[in-house]
């Protein structure tokens, strides 16, 4: 594992220490114990009782980068541990081993009132904005809370200037302070929640499926109103989403999670025109086309294993059409592509991939 | 040969005060094999219309005036024992959710087996045997261990397979899927979407596909119909809506999706919200959305006019085609 780590530390995907990454994740893992409390881990096994306690892998062994102003985006399907790796880094969960930095500083071992000042830096925007925001606070006070809480001794008028500041820079009427988050549309709503993370002006965005509960066309819109943050802010941004067509626009570097490991670490550009990896490939051609009849998506064998028993090897052996005994065997390392990116897999390492499958996915794509 | 013919279907919420509109006047038909999209946003109505022709409608929804005939029978007038023999039968849903859809205190078995012998004499080995052979078709791995198991023990996909092959059950004439991939992963979509084409396609059964994914419906079927606030504002072939889409909300609601757009630009957004059924404004619906909108837009609402193989509802196509035939005429 550290070997993988150092070797993956001198490549583009996840450069070193020293790279003026902002953000840097190194070997981040993260188990949930299943059977929690002692009485629950007693076993019945053998004759006799043991203590056994089982947890799901959530996230496993998973490092890269984020450089400032990048869209660095986090898909795979459910259960991949995407929504795990956000609230790592929003400072929600702490990770069960492994190392997150943000501008030099490790922030995964900050606790209480040492965690205040990077609240300041890195704020979240969650999936649901039905969930999200308190239904018992006016919009005034959900946007008001937090600017008060990270600017102490600020004055009433102050707060409210800021507020009325940042509900008119996402294109929110002021007058709504007054209204509770019931009176409002869903991506209404997404943009007051846009609007809470941005209150603290934050550097960075960790925003989990922030698109995913809303209509298309409200889609476009909360989207725009992300794009626009970027540019005026210099927002960087780490995006958990499982849309494709999002990643594509909005993405400028890819990193695909499958089962708590990553797959590859590509820019987008890259990702789309030359899917490396064989489960990228089968998730690229699996989106449904507008234009495209009928592309031959590449059907994947089996079902997602259970992250509490992960398999042997290479994560994705059970499913992958390429896979031979090493994969069975040998966790695949992140290797370097010519093009940059990077790659976690022994038949692409070894060119073992089907010419006929990568000519077809690239028509598909 | 059409299968089922909707005509002016109007259905209503009662409210405290007085009851909303929440679908208005619509028509429609599906011939026998026919796959057809039903698209547009959250409280568009799509639903509605699933829920109406399957006559699940409860309160405080009700239909207030049209026609539903369904292999000739209008759905609308029968009594609850018919509804009985034709739902599940002659005509099947596909909700969304499969969780919730099957029963979790029940196996698999079971509930195929009760589906069964709800509408055909059978003994419980033989309904047993119909069971066994639809799972095949529906490709579950090992289906003589599903039976015996709970919805619990199997995964989103597999559930929703599971679920189709209860639709398919009784060989029925209509299968309405309401959004049937939505809480699905992208390739289990691609998986059950593939499934639903097969079924259709090789037991010609109609299928009306309601989602608000354009890429799912492009795939899948044969014709579109746009809904907006109640409405059908748009109808054709699935292939012209997508190349060449007339209504402006059905051209914005392509435009708006991130594949339209080179990456990293700002998508073509359509501004405000669909208006909720208690304060629909006056004319056509869309008028407050639409950059195109004149005073007739804001006055009078436009009926749905076939223009050659496509039916639009609006102003704005109707003048267009006015001035073409026009110029036609002159020269």
């Amino acid at each position: 594992m550290t070997n993988a780590a150092t070797k993956a530390g001198t490549q583009p995907g996840t450069q070193g220490r020293d790279s003026g990454a902002l953000l840097q994740i190194r070997n981040l893992e993260r188990r949930f114990d299943v059977d929690a409390g002692f009485l629950e881990s007693l076993k019945f096994k053998g004759g006799r009782i043991v203590r056994d306690t089982r947890a799901v892998h959530a996230v496993n062994d998973i490092s890269f980068d984020v450089h400032k102003g990048e869209a660095v985006c986090v898909v795979g399907e459910s259960g991949c541990g995407k929504s795990t790796v956000a609230r790592m880094v929003a400072s929600l969960l702490p990770p069960t081993a492994g190392s997150i930095h943000y501008e030099g500083q490790r922030i995964d071992t900050l606790k209480g009132r040492a965690l205040l000042p990077i609240r300041n830096k890195i704020q979240m925007v969650f999936q649901n904005p039905y969930a999200s925001l308190n239904p018992r606070m006016t919009i005034g006070q959900i946007l008001e809370e937090p600017t008060r809480y990270h600017n102490r001794g600020v004055s009433t008028g102050e707060i409210r200037d800021k507020v009325t500041q940042v509900m008119q820079s996402v294109g929110v009427d002021p007058n709504w302070a007054a209204r509770y988050p019931h009176e409002l549309s869903g991506g209404q709503r997404q943009r007051i929640a846009i609007a809470r993370a941005l209150t603290v002006d934050p550097q960075f965005i960790v925003a989990d499926e922030p698109i995913s509960a809303l209509d298309v066309s409200i889609q476009a819109q909360v989207l725009n109103l992300m794009l626009e943050m970027q540019e005026q802010h210099g927002i960087t941004y780490l995006f958990i989403t499982h849309d494709l067509s999002v990643v594509e626009h909005f993405g400028t570097r890819v990193v695909v999670l499958y089962l708590g490991s990553i797959c590859e670490v590509a820019d987008t550009r890259t990702l789309f025109a030359a899917p490396k990896h064989p489960y990228t490939k089968a998730l690229l051609s699996a989106v449904p086309q507008l234009k495209d009849d009928r592309p031959n998506h590449i059907r994947l064998k089996g079902e997602i294993p259970t992250p509490i028993d992960l398999p042997s090897g290479c994560p994705f052996q059970t499913r992958c059409p390429q896979a031979n005994d090493r994969c069975r065997a040998e966790k695949p390392r992140g290797v370097t592509q010519p093009d940059g990116s990077l790659v976690a897999c022994h038949a692409v390492e070894e060119g073992r991939t089907e010419p006929g499958v990568e000519s077809g996915m690239k028509e598909a794509v | 040969m059409t299968l089922l013919s909707v005509r002016d279907l109007t259905v209503k919420f009662k409210t405290r005060e007085s009851s909303v509109t929440a679908l208005d006047g619509i028509s429609f038909d599906i011939a026998r094999g026919e796959r057809v999209g039903v698209v547009g946003e959250s409280g568009a109505g799509k639903s509605i219309t699933g829920f109406a022709l399957m006559n699940l409608l409860s309160r405080p929804g009700y239909i207030d005036g049209g026609q539903i005939l369904f292999e000739g029978q209008d759905v609308t007038k029968m009594t609850p024992k018919q509804v009985r023999a034709m739902r599940g039968n002659r005509m099947a849903m596909i909700f969304q959710d499969p969780m919730v859809t099957l029963n979790p205190v029940l196996t698999i078995g079971q509930q195929m087996i009760e589906t069964l012998r709800a509408h055909r004499k059978l003994s419980k080995e033989e309904a047993r045997q119909i069971a066994l052979v639809k799972l095949k078709e529906v490709y579950i791995p090992s289906p003589e261990a599903r039976l015996d198991q709970y919805p619990h023990e199997l995964s989103g996909g597999m559930r929703q397979r599971i679920v189709i092959a209860i639709a398919l059950l009784l060989d029925p004439q209509l299968i309405i899927a309401d959004e049937p991939t939505t809480a699905l992963d992208v390739t289990i979509q691609a998986d059950i979407m593939d499934l639903l084409l097969e079924m259709c396609r090789s037991n010609m059964v109609g299928l009306m596909l309601i989602t608000h994914d354009l890429g799912v419906v492009s795939q899948v079927t044969e014709r579109t119909m746009v809904m907006y606030a109640g409405r059908i504002i748009e109808s054709g072939r699935t292939r012209s809506i997508i190349n060449d889409p007339q209504h402006p909300y059905t051209q914005g609601l392509i435009n708006a999706l991130p594949q339209q757009t080179p990456p990293g630009s700002r998508l073509k957004q359509i501004p405000g919200t669909m208006p909720t059924l208690s304060a629909m404004p006056q004319g056509c619906p869309f008028h407050p959305r639409c950059a195109l909108a004149t005073d007739e837009c804001r006055a009078v609402m436009p009926p749905l006019t076939q223009y050659g193989e496509v039916q639009v509802a609006c102003h704005e196509v109707q003048r267009l085609h006015r001035e073409l035939a026009k110029m036609e005429a002159a020269q």
